[in-house]
């Protein structure tokens, strides 16, 4: 019976493991998710680093359509517009397109815009060298701002993509985020 | 420390054991547990049902009449949970703990006292849940998905009930798989060996590991919406860096591999079953074990078919789609077999014969819209209708529950060593298969129109339909009460005493028993030869 008791004991431990093995693994999906999107770009994630801009050759003999969609989370009071719905670039082209915003609300707000682009495969190409979306923005009640976003679309781009559209979609942050940034405006 | 000193004292001597409640709260003994987890899953199955019964009730007529749309939407989430994790599951854990000792020739589970804990903590986690609905604002209302930014952002404070009484019914299931890994694995008898144990012992080793693999992961997807919830991370929520989609990939990756784990044993049911009114060993009895097997591992491979429209790439569709129907072929393998089987059996048609026909059938069924549902372009017309209620009730209904059945009414002999009430068990069988498919078959139809799911409106076009669905609803449910009728009469031990193999075409350990089966069996190993 002691054989026997022992080897239950050796059996529940490795079970044991497997159970505390796959609580971890339901944890580690999250950064495997994050690090499989990056690769394939299939949920049209951005970088939200800044690239740089060197080296690039122009490919004169195509132009790509960007469009721009503008939209705020629901309980974020601010106006948010892209001045330029759309801009047609060559691959390698730097351009630069201005966002509007407006808190005509009575209180200071931390906004963050959320980029994704579709088709989701297209993310992987679009380079920014200067974004909002990068940082938090602070608007102070009735405050206005133009918010610059300057990106370049990478000449490896695929073939077949012609269009695509990059959508912004801004949260209010305010409650989550430190007031440091309120206080650097 | 003195009643635990008595009562492993006391379990050393035949058939003696503490009375009144004692026993069932000290138990170590398997069939005692095994008991207890039944009749705590046919309460758990009467108030989930109850639930059904008040969404039928809303659903009866268009319009708003009986409740308010946030109850209705508590009585669609506690529903799912309570049926998932409350009937279906305690269920199966309830007849493996009572048969896979008596098939295996063991004395007892290898971890009787994880055993006890694991069912005690079961009431406490539904009396949470429950409990939930009574406090302001109600209890959860997100569907038993529980999908982010509804259970984070849209959610009331109730959400840390859920999320801590979904952790301890994990805690159970996991403790309850642990312990039937290791009691296969390290108890069975001499000349046991791994492909002479009977299905029903195979199909719930395998389940025991689906278990622990995936319900660590729920635990974890329960635990990043506590967080997200309350104390500020963003593991779902886009503002913060996350992302709400990858909470559907984590939670169908414990999701649908949790669908085998509620139709596996089922599987085994019926192969013990079919064999003894056919009168005939299993045809294909290795073609079940390794057809087990693949379903298993296959389910981990196709959790986002159910998230054909969350904008997936075009191969990640075209690869869960074929994924998906190429577990047909398995499950394929298994129909087949049972009907090999019967094929010039000497077929008798006693009440589990009748279930796990209607089984075999009606599961099929099931099966088959499942196949529909796997088309992802045609999937984006059926998503999230009543077509998709239809497909799981066929296979957890008429396929889980009947398999549940018809287990009960092959076994309760052998328990209560007493033929159960025949008559009652005829009515309950024809009302329940007639009810049912009144209840479920006209949602593909309204389904297929367009009706969604989990809302308490609808069209005027879909009264009619909805109507009848109703009525079928109803009668479901009150044939239920003739089941109940009959098992209570068969506690008090009423009816002919049986003999220890109860069914002439029976094979098996369990049948080498005295009927009614003695509080204490194979404490000296039998030899299979």
């Amino acid at each position: 019976m002691n054989g026997q008791t022992k080897n239950n004991k050796a059996l529940v431990l490795r079970l044991a493991a497997i159970v505390v093995g796959m609580f971890g693994f339901g944890f580690a999906l999250v950064p495997l998710y994050d690090v499989f999107c990056d690769i394939t770009g299939i949920n049209g994630k951005t970088r939200n680093t800044a690239a740089s801009y060197d080296f690039v050759t122009v490919d004169e003999s195509r132009l790509v359509t960007v469009e721009f969609i503008t939209r705020t989370n629901s309980g974020m009071p601010w106006e948010f517009e892209a001045q330029t719905k759309r801009v047609k670039v060559h691959p390698g082209e730097m351009a630069q397109v201005d966002f509007y915003v407006r808190n005509p609300s009575s209180r200071d707000i931390i906004g963050q815009a959320i980029p994704s682009v579709s088709p989701g495969t297209a993310a992987l190409y679009l380079n920014k060298t200067e974004c909002f979306c990068f940082n938090q923005q602070p608007l102070l009640a009735g405050q206005e701002a133009l918010m610059p976003m300057k990106f370049y679309v990478d000449p490896q781009l695929p073939e077949d993509i012609h269009f695509f559209t990059l959508s912004y979609t801004l949260y209010d942050v305010t409650a989550t985020s430190s007031e440091v940034a309120m206080n650097n405006k | 420390m003195s009643t635990v000193a008595d009562d492993l004292h006391h379990d050393d001597h035949h058939d003696h054991k503490p009375s009144g409640i004692k026993r069932w709260l000290y138990t170590t003994n398997h069939k005692d547990i095994g008991t207890l987890y039944l009749w705590f899953a046919f309460i758990m199955f009467l108030i989930g049902g109850a639930m059904a019964m008040v969404i039928r009730a809303e659903l009866f007529q268009p319009g708003l009449q009986i409740v308010d749309p946030n109850f209705f939407n508590q009585m669609t989430t506690v529903h799912g949970l309570i049926m998932v994790f409350g009937a279906v599951m305690p269920a199966f854990t309830g007849l493996a703990n009572w048969m896979v000792p008596l098939m295996i020739g063991a004395p007892d589970m290898a971890l009787p006292r994880m055993n006890n804990w694991s069912f005690w903590i079961l009431p406490f986690a539904f009396l949470i849940l429950l409990s939930s609905l009574f406090l302001e604002g109600g209890g959860p209302n997100f569907g038993w998905t529980f999908y982010a930014p509804l259970s984070t952002t849209y959610s009331n404070d109730s959400t840390a009930l859920f999320v801590f009484s979904v952790h301890i019914m994990g805690a159970s299931s996991i403790m309850g798989a642990i312990n039937v890994i290791v009691t296969i694995f390290n108890m069975r008898a001499p000349g046991m060996t791994w492909m002479k144990m009977p299905l029903f012992v195979w199909t719930w080793l395998i389940t025991a590991f689906l278990l622990i693999a995936v319900m660590p992961v729920l635990a974890g997807a329960v635990t990043m919406v506590l967080t997200d919830k309350f104390f500020g991370t963003s593991f779902f929520d886009a503002a913060g860096g996350g992302d709400p989609v990858m909470f559907q990939h984590i939670f169908w990756f414990f999701g649908h591999p949790e669908v085998y784990i509620m139709i596996l044993p089922a599987f085994g049911i019926i192969s013990q079953i079919v064999p003894t009114f056919s009168r005939k060993p299993l045809f294909g009895y290795s073609s079940m074990v390794y057809a087990t097997t693949s379903i298993a591992l296959l389910s981990f491979i196709v959790w986002a078919h159910h998230m054909f429209t969350t904008g997936m790439p075009l191969f990640a569709e075209m690869f869960f789609m074929f994924a998906t129907m190429l577990i047909s072929v398995p499950t394929g393998v298994k129909v087949f077999n049972w009907v090999a089987t019967m094929w010039r059996g000497a077929i008798s048609f006693e009440v589990p014969m009748l279930f796990a026909l209607a089984f075999i059938v009606l599961f099929t069924l099931g099966g088959f819209s499942g196949l529909m549902l796997a088309i992802t372009p045609v999937d984006f017309q059926y998503h999230d209708t009543y077509f998709v209620v239809a497909h799981f009730h066929y296979v957890l209904v008429t396929g889980a529950v009947f398999s549940i059945m018809a287990a009960v009414y092959y076994w309760l002999p052998k328990w209560t060593g007493k033929m159960y009430d025949e008559t009652l068990a005829k009515w309950h069988f024809w009302c329940s298969l007639i009810s049912v498919n009144v209840l479920f078959f006209p949602m593909h139809f309204v389904g297929l129109a367009g009706m969604p799911r989990r809302i308490p409106d609808y069209s005027l076009q879909f009264a009619d339909f909805n109507q009848w669905i109703s009525i079928g609803g109803f009668a479901f449910g009150l044939s239920q009460f003739i089941f109940l009728a009959l098992l209570l009469k068969a506690c008090r031990k009423e009816g002919e005493p049986v003999s220890d193999k109860v069914w002439d075409g029976a094979e098996g350990l369990e049948w080498e028993i005295p009927s009614p089966a003695p509080y204490h069996t194979f404490e000296t190993p039998p030899v299979v030869k």
